[in-house]
């Protein structure tokens, strides 16, 4: 694959990164803070790359990472504002450039990405010293202008202030006077304010993508108008890697606006002046497809059988993601043991905006225009693709239309940008159908999971062995970093180690190569492996005959993040007391991809749903959700809120609803007629408890409610009818069948 | 040629009288505030007022709205002062934002014939729009809102 090349670096420098840096050297690997690379202009201050004061006070912040709903454009700039102790109201945040070596994300290891949860945790300190140097250089200004020792001023938001002369001088004021020297203030931690003088982290600032999302006017990937613009149209085969054999394009080229049919190795693209003909000729291409493509022989049904059968088979070779003790010998010599078997369909990201891209080539440089979580990406793997350097392809990151790790992907960008150098200088737009970004999303691996617990005669845990079967997300998207880990894909296990109290466990991973591409879905693994281990701790818990929240607390206890929430949560719902026609199902996840188990980066989150169900339709219902969430320092609690909600749908969407099934190769689902997602009626009521620990660094919030739901709602259905749901999503037919058994 | 009026201003279209009225509005108008979500009518992102009514441009066609008169969300209103966009900010409803015009102006369809909808009167009518950030909660309250504070 053309895309291997260029990760090398970036995949491997990123496992580097975490695993050496701490707090302080996270600065020291960070660019943007050490000189003063651009110029300053004539009336406005730019002491590093990340902010610019105007001579009339205006404070300009970039944003450095993807808008796709999660807030990041409000939150990271109110870090820095914060500790540059600036006025909120004369803020003004723009998206920053393509620029790795000013904005790239350490948590990527220095890759201009959004996801992962990586955002907020990684750019918090960068952001905070970056708001701390431009104070500095404001200080050293008054403290000039005043003639009085630095140590004497203080600020206020948009001034700085002499206490003992009452003297104040604007920010403005200040920014005309400051003289930058070639180095900057040097900052460190212990320049930071104490937390007791923060003035917007912790407390809510009003989101600035608000206006613009209200009247329209916000510029998302499709909305891009450029001069002498074109379009394009690309169909695409019916299963996934056929290539186009023969084109009749005689159709398509006679539509009106109709400029260039070209055949690509993946489809047939259409070029016109105008959307409409592009559809047009797209719909009249006749088409013979290649009929070799491994994914010919996919049927996610059989598959579903076959993994689970893997699964099963311990003699089958696995790769050990995970091993702590020697649980397969424990659960030999156990008193009992207790097992369940899941199966979890593909689900699509089914992003509102579909995949979308606008590029641009002229003079050898590519620039793009896209809705992407990965401007970097696109540069680097795009310079290999495209057999040029990444300082050849500028990216403009435009607001996404949702992410959901679907526009982590490459696709459409390059869609754009290979079809570009056919248009002789002309931007191109490319619009993908809603079909299209259905058939082709990368979706969530289809996987199969095994548990076997070994209980002692008391019925303590003595053993557990988790088993899971699926195609690689690493493998595909970062290839090194997949054989760096000698095969372990920790998307794929993501949330199978346990923080519970477990003396021994092991989670085995056997990979399989059916010729589907799978992709970053919201929480990724954890969406699955959260299914199966906390329905499971469920189970364990009516094995011992005790309350479902009184167990988890019993194995949580030396974690006392991790106790606060179930307890929280637990208490909002009122737990324990029966309600009529409704059951109540409990939920806990840590989440933090890639982080040790015990780092206080990982957050925590419990939920309690109240369902009901209709046991004649095998429909189920979602009342109420109460979630109690731990993110470490709450930077924004607003936005962690909405991101709370915003993970409960995305997740009782996927846990009652949506599938993708394949067949053939041929992928079923086409649009929202027969890809069911949760609508306005079917969405409960969400109260979110927020428990900021303030010791604890903060945590990306995007994806620690959406694990939680499924297992909730699946150990409600258990609690009231006995019926054991294991597989998603929680169809009414699935759960007829499981009501029968 | 075809001839309607959009937000208030009559304009004639140099397009084919099949095209659909959301590429007409979004690339020939360029207001681009009316998404594309579907193309099916089923998400309701492309929602528009045709004479008042709400209208799913995606299968609307520009012969469709000859001589009619069209809102899109940037004619709503002249600064954003909408009761529903007043709501919508502080409420703080929108996440990615993309399918927000759509609810907005199905919202204000609901709001123009029932002044004070009742809950389930507000989650009926917005049934046909989806969002996948997951707003429903907000959009619901913001409605509540802008029906009380008008």
């Amino acid at each position: 694959m053309a895309q291997n090349t260029g990760f090398k670096s970036v995949a491997l420098s990123r496992r580097a990164f975490l695993a050496t840096s701490g707090g302080v050297s996270i600065a020291v690997a960070f660019g943007g803070l050490g000189s003063n690379a651009l110029a300053q202009g004539a009336a406005a201050l730019k002491p590093n790359a990340w902010v610019t004061i105007g001579g009339d006070g205006i404070v300009t912040i970039m944003a450095p990472a993807a808008e796709m709903g999660q807030g990041v454009m409000t939150a990271l700039p109110a870090v820095l504002a914060d500790e540059l102790d600036a006025d909120w109201s004369k803020v003004r945040v723009v998206q920053s450039p393509g620029d790795m070596k000013n904005f790239g994300n350490p948590g990527f290891g220095g890759l201009q990405a959004t996801g992962g949860s990586r955002t907020t945790q990684s750019y918090f300190q960068p952001l905070r010293l970056a708001g701390a140097q431009a104070r500095k250089v404001l200080v050293a200004t008054a403290a000039t202008a005043w003639k009085v020792p630095e140590s004497e001023i203080t600020t206020e938001p948009g001034m700085a202030v002499h206490g003992k002369t009452k003297r104040k001088m604007g920010y403005g004021e200040l920014a005309k006077r400051a003289k930058l020297g070639a180095d900057l203030p040097k900052v460190a931690d212990s320049d930071l304010k104490p937390m007791a003088q923060w003035r917007f982290i912790g407390k809510d600032v009003p989101r600035v993508d608000m206006a613009a999302k209200v009247n329209g006017s916000a510029v998302f990937g499709i909305d891009v108008q450029l001069p002498g613009m074109v379009y394009a149209a690309i169909l695409r085969p019916p299963v996934q890697g056929e290539k186009p054999l023969k084109v009749d394009d005689a159709a398509a080229k006679a539509v009106k606006g109709v400029t260039h049919v070209i055949a690509l190795p993946y489809g047939v693209a259409v070029i016109g002046t105008t959307v409409e003909a592009t559809q047009k000729a797209k719909a009249a291409l006749k088409v013979e497809w290649s009929k070799s493509a491994p994914a010919r022989s996919y049927d996610s049904e059989k598959l579903a059988e076959e993994y689970l059968a893997i699964a099963r088979d311990e003699k089958k070779e696995s790769v050990v993601a995970v091993k702590h003790g020697d649980p397969v010998a424990a659960i030999a010599g156990a008193a009992k043991v207790v097992s369940g078997e899941y199966v979890t369909d593909h689900v699509a990201h089914a992003t509102m905006e579909p995949m979308n891209a606008t590029a641009k080539f002229a003079d050898g440089k590519f620039e793009v225009w896209a809705p992407t979580q990965a401007s970097g990406l696109i540069q680097v793997v795009g310079a290999h693709v495209f057999k040029t350097t990444p300082d050849k392809i500028t990216v403009h990151t435009t607001f996404l239309g949702g992410g959901f790790g679907r526009r982590f992907e490459l696709d459409f960008a390059f869609d754009a940008m290979g079809l570009a150098m056919a248009t002789a200088g002309k931007p191109v737009k490319v619009i993908w159908s809603r079909e299209d970004d259905i058939a082709n999303d990368k979706f969530r691996p289809l996987a199969a999971q095994t548990i076997k617990i070994g209980l002692d005669a008391q019925g303590n845990i003595v053993g557990w062995h988790h088993r899971m079967v699926g195609e690689s997300i690493f493998a595909r998207a970062i290839p090194d970093a997949f054989k760096a880990a000698k095969g372990r894909d920790a998307s794929f296990d993501d949330g199978a180690e346990l923080i519970y109290d477990v003396p021994a466990h092991q989670i085995d991973y056997l990979r399989q190569e059916r010729g589907v591409e799978v992709g970053f879905w919201r929480a990724v693994g954890a969406g699955y492996t959260k299914f199966a281990i906390e329905t499971m701790i469920d189970e364990l818990a009516r094995e011992r005959k005790m309350d479902p929240v009184a167990y988890r607390l019993e194995l949580l206890k030396k974690n006392p993040r991790a106790t606060a929430v179930v307890k929280a949560a637990a208490e909002m719902a009122g737990w324990g007391k029966p309600r009529e026609g409704r059951m109540l199902g409990i939920a806990y996840a840590d989440f933090g991809p890639e982080l040790p188990i015990d780092s206080p980066m990982r957050n925590h989150c419990a939920q309690v749903v109240e369902i009901s169900l209709n046991r004649a339709s095998g429909e189920i219902r979602v009342h109420n959700v109460w979630c109690a969430v731990d993110p470490g320092i709450a930077v924004q609690p607003n936005i962690i809120t909405a991101q709370i909600e915003s993970a409960v749908i995305y997740g009782v969407s996927h846990a009652l609803f949506e599938t993708i099934t394949i067949k053939g190769g041929e992928v079923q689902q086409a649009n929202f007629d027969t890809y069911r997602v949760l609508r306005q009626e079917e969405a409960p009521d969400i109260h979110v408890k927020i428990m900021p620990s303030l010791k604890d660094p903060p945590s990306g919030i995007g994806e620690v409610g959406l694990p939680p739901i499924a297992p909730a709602i699946a150990n409600a259905i258990a609690s009231a009818t006995g019926a054991k749901l294991r597989r998603l999503p929680m169809s009414a037919e699935r759960v007829r069948a499981a009501l029968k058994t | 040629m075809t001839a309607f009026t959009i937000n208030g201003r009559r304009v004639d279209v140099k397009a084919d009288d099949d095209t659909p009225l959301l590429w007409v509005v979004r690339e020939h108008l360029k207001l681009t505030g009316t998404k594309f979500g579907c193309g099916v009518a089923q998400c309701g992102a492309c929602t528009v007022h045709v004479n008042g009514e709400p209208t799913r441009s995606c299968v609307t066609s520009l012969g469709d709205v000859k001589g009619k008169q069209v809102t899109t969300i940037e004619g709503l209103s002249p600064n954003s002062s909408h009761p529903l966009q007043k709501a919508w900010v502080a409420e703080q409803v929108p996440q990615c934002g993309y399918c927000q015009s759509g609810q907005i102006m199905t919202a204000a369809a609901l709001l123009k014939k029932n002044k004070k909808p009742t809950r389930a009167e507000i989650k009926a009518h917005m049934n046909g729009n989806i969002c996948r950030c997951g707003t429903y909660g907000r959009i619901v309250r913001a409605v509540e809102r802008a029906a009380k504070e008008g």
